[in-house]
Order: structure tokens, then C-alpha cells, then sequence
């Protein structure tokens, strides 16, 4: 398998091997919704093409610091640049949901926002393993088919910086280990930075170089990930981090 | 052969047809009252041939499908605008819920006293009659569109005349439809009123002139020519929102 072939894979190796990822800078990064503070004082570097993982509690913010990320959000204070200054990033979010156009077909719905590219969206359906899908209408498809859809449309266009707003949450958990390997292998094969907002502390420690812990809106926990790649989950060290991490979100 | 899914709707009326015919043959009904269905056919048969029939039918199918251009037209224009543009609504939609509220029929002394009674006259009754579903299922429909399409095609560089033609119109469509085949429908409701206040040729003009020479067979003529157009314009409402609508499992 691929992912094995690059087991000690690091930080520094997967930015050398796609050159492609941008690093992001917090800098005081705060939000709130009428008069609740959703995040306050968020301070956070990443390193290009880094695999970050962003966990914590249902409301805690951890989305909204994805959708601030994104452009989605207007920030109440502080500032985020996402690589070099005065250089425009291309960066693409995957949602909770698929959100596929279900008036389109599924290769017209990986070729939005593209002119004249099907060639290219054909070639992304195909990295997913659905292109024989290509002339369906989207609503024929499973979950899962429809999230892998979601990630050829995002990867199309080559993304530096992928947000993952909980894609697969949604999904019964063989797609999702499934779906956590194929994101892995894109990932390691283009070398782009990626965010990941889960609620999943397993999927979290499965696929991220750092586990960021969000609660009530301020950063509780930084965790570098050192574990080998590929065979990550069964390993007594996984286990032992999961229940760390786990007693440290339930608070015990 | 036709399936027999495609007869089955059609059982209902034939039996009654062949009831009222017995009826009438037997004696219980006068033809005074109702006219054996025969009869009624003879009469379709002598004005058909004597082509007056389809001089009325041209002048009701022309003022029906002019009508209901204008009517539906302005609808689906003022609706895209109103649900698109906020100032547009702010400004125009109180003054159009006011007249909403106006029953089409109560204008007709009005009408009569502007218009005189041509042709003029009854367009506008239809046009004011059809305006209105089109207008707020358009509306409605614009305002319903799923935001979450909305903001990953933003998200995805699809912005102005393409984010409104790929994802706010299809995702107004359906709702628009309804306001098709509901306008469609009342069309012919207004056009007897219509061609009964005073008109020269039209269906409507033909059984009321009946009605004074107690030719209760044309009546009965006109009265089902309506029930058949009527029963045309649903079906070819139909026939749009099996086309439009075919990326929906629900119309398929």
C-alpha cells in the first residue's frame, strides 16, 4: 500500500515532497456572536503542508475557527494570513455535508467554478474512483460516494490549503476509515495543507501531524502526533494517546 | 396497446359517461336539464364542421396564453427581483401584498370603465389573475435556496450571472413551477369570467349565447371543452417540471 512506503513521513518531507503547501499564522484571533465570545485569543502557526487536526466539544468553536479560516467568518479581532503576504492562496473547505448542486451532474458539480475543464474534473473524479459515476445526477449516491465527489471538486483545483469541516461525519464508520486512508493518500501525494475539524478523537490521531484541542473558544491543547503512518491505529502508543486526549476533552 | 396505467385515469370519466347516457335513455333525466351525451357530441360534431367552434377555441387559447405571458411574465420578473434584491422587496412587495388582497373579479367595473370591454379589458383581468402565484412562488422560491449551495459555490469563485444561473434559479425552480401549474389552471377560471362580461367570440361568449336559446348540448359543449383545456394545461405544466426538474428523484 502507498501509505506504508512512506511510513516515517514527517512534517518537513511532506512539504519537500509536494512544495506545494502554504503555513498560516493566528495571530489573537477572537469571535463572537452576540455578545458571546465564540473564540478569543487565538494564537497558532502552522508549517506548510502540515496535517492539523482541530477537536473539542460540540460548540466549542472549532468550526467557526475553520469558517475564519475559510473567509467565511468576519473576524471580531485579531488576524489570519495564510501564506506569504500579498500572495493569493488557493484554498478549498469541504463541508459537513457534500453540498453537491443536485441539478448537476456529478462531473458538472467537480467542474464548478472551473471554465472549460472537464478534462481535468474527469481526472480528479477518477483520483476518488468514481468516474465511471461522472454523467449521474448526485442524488443516486451514497453518502459516502457523495463526500468522495465533494473531495474531487475540491481537489480540482489543486488546492494549497484543504479545510475539512467535518466531511465525514456523517458517515457509517467503514466509508469513514475508507474515506480517512484515501484523504490520507492525496494528502501525502500533493502535499497541501490540511485542517481537519472533527469530533472524532481516533480519526484525529489517525491521519494528523498536530491535534489542536479547542474549549470554550481558546486553544487547551497543542499535541504533536509521532506516530508512524499507515499503521497507526491498534498500536498499544494510539491507544494510550486516544485515552489521554479523551480524558483530557471529558475533563477528568 | 397502451398500458393499462395510462386508460386507468380516464375509466372514471367514460363511466360516468356511459351512466349519464343510460340515464338519459331511460328517462331520468330531461333534456331540458342535461342533454344525453349524445346529443351533446352531435352539437360538437355541428359546430366543429361548421368551423365555428374553432374560431372560439382560437380566440380562448389566444387570450388564455396572452394572458397568462403577461401576467406570468411580470410574476416571474417582479419575484426574481424581489427575492433577490432586498430594496427591491422593501419597496415593492407591501404594495403588491395590498393588491394581492383584491380579488381579481372586483376590479371588473373598473376594468369595464377603463377598457371599455375589448379585448384589452379581459387580458388585463387574466394578467392580474395569473400574476400573482407566479410572483410569490417565485419569491418564495428565491428565498428558499439552500444557503449552504449558496455559500460553497461562493466559496468556489461562483459569484454574479453564474452563481444566479447554476445554483439560486434551479434552486428556485421547482417552487416556481408550482406557480406555473397553479396560474395555468386559474387562467381558464378567469377566462370564462372574462368572456362572459361581454365578448363577441371566445367559448365563454359561446355557451352564454347558448344559454339565452336554452341550447343546454353547446352549453354542455363549452363546459367540457374548459374541463379538456384545462385538463391540457395541467398536463403540459407537468411535462415542464418532468423536464426541468429530472435531477429530482421526486419528479422522476
Amino acid at each position: 500500500m502507498q501509505i506504508n512506503s512512506v511510513e516515517e513521513h514527517t512534517v518537513g518531507e511532506a512539504a519537500a515532497l509536494g512544495q506545494h503547501g502554504v503555513g498560516l499564522s493566528l495571530r489573537g484571533v477572537g469571535k463572537s456572536y452576540g455578545g458571546r465570545a465564540v473564540l478569543s485569543g487565538i494564537d497558532l502557526q502552522l508549517v506548510p503542508g502540515e496535517f492539523v487536526a482541530v477537536i473539542g466539544r460540540s460548540g466549542c468553536g472549532k468550526s467557526t475557527l475553520l469558517r475564519s479560516i475559510a473567509g467565511l467568518e468576519h473576524l471580531d479581532a485579531g488576524s489570519i494570513q495564510i501564506g506569504e503576504a500579498g500572495s493569493a492562496v488557493d484554498m478549498r473547505m469541504m463541508f459537513q455535508e457534500a453540498r453537491l448542486l443536485p441539478w448537476k451532474s456529478v462531473l458538472d458539480n467537480v467542474a464548478l467554478g472551473l471554465t472549460g475543464a472537464r478534462q481535468e474534473a474527469a481526472a480528479a473524479l477518477a483520483t476518488v474512483g468514481l468516474q465511471e459515476r461522472a454523467s449521474d445526477w448526485p442524488t443516486v449516491l451514497s453518502g459516502g460516494q457523495r463526500q468522495r465527489v465533494a473531495l474531487a471538486r475540491a481537489l480540482v483545483h489543486n488546492p494549497q490549503l484543504l479545510l475539512l469541516d467535518e466531511p465525514l461525519g456523517a458517515l457509517d464508520a467503514l466509508t469513514r476509515i475508507e474515506m480517512q486512508q484515501l484523504i490520507e493518500k492525496l494528502w501525502i501525494e500533493r502535499g497541501f495543507t490540511a485542517i481537519l475539524v472533527t469530533h472524532d478523537v481516533q480519526e484525529a490521531l489517525a491521519l494528523a501531524d498536530r491535534v489542536l484541542l479547542i474549549e470554550e473558544g481558546r486553544l487547551g491543547l497543542d499535541l504533536r502526533i509521532d506516530l508512524p503512518r499507515g499503521q497507526r491505529r491498534g498500536t498499544g502508543a494510539f491507544a494510550a494517546l486516544e485515552h489521554q486526549v479523551l480524558s483530557r476533552v471529558l475533563g477528568h | 396497446m397502451a398500458k393499462p396505467s395510462l386508460l386507468a385515469p380516464w375509466a372514471l370519466p367514460v363511466a360516468l359517461i356511459v351512466f349519464w347516457e343510460v340515464a338519459a335513455q331511460a328517462g331520468w333525466l330531461s333534456s331540458r336539464i342535461l342533454p344525453e351525451p349524445w346529443a351533446v357530441a352531435k352539437a360538437f360534431w355541428t359546430l366543429a364542421e361548421s368551423g365555428e367552434l374553432w374560431s372560439h377555441l382560437r380566440t380562448s387559447l389566444w387570450r388564455a396564453t396572452t394572458g397568462f405571458a403577461i401576467g406570468g411574465g411580470l410574476g416571474l420578473l417582479l419575484g426574481l427581483l424581489n427575492g433577490s434584491v432586498k430594496r427591491a422587496e422593501t419597496l415593492l412587495d407591501t404594495t403588491l401584498q395590498m393588491i394581492r388582497n383584491i380579488p381579481a373579479l372586483a376590479l371588473i367595473p373598473l376594468v369595464i370603465l377603463w377598457f371599455g370591454i375589448d379585448e384589452t379589458a379581459k387580458l388585463f383581468l387574466l394578467a392580474v389573475g395569473v400574476f400573482f402565484p407566479v410572483y410569490l412562488n417565485t419569491f418564495h422560491g428565491i428565498r428558499s435556496a439552500d444557503q449552504g449551495l449558496i455559500e460553497m459555490a461562493r466559496s468556489y469563485g461562483v459569484t454574479g450571472w453564474p452563481l444566479y444561473r447554476d445554483v439560486i434559479l434551479p434552486a428556485a425552480l421547482p417552487s416556481i413551477l408550482v406557480g406555473v401549474r397553479f396560474s395555468l389552471g386559474l387562467v381558464w377560471v378567469l377566462l370564462i369570467v372574462a368572456e362572459t362580461i361581454s365578448a363577441q367570440a371566445g367559448i365563454g361568449y359561446m355557451t352564454m349565447n347558448a344559454r339565452e336559446f336554452l341550447q343546454t348540448d353547446i352549453v354542455l359543449v363549452g363546459i367540457l371543452l374548459y374541463a379538456l383545456l384545462g385538463k391540457g394545461a395541467d398536463q403540459l405544466s407537468c411535462g415542464l417540471e418532468k423536464y426541468f426538474l429530472r435531477w429530482n428523484p421526486a419528479y422522476r
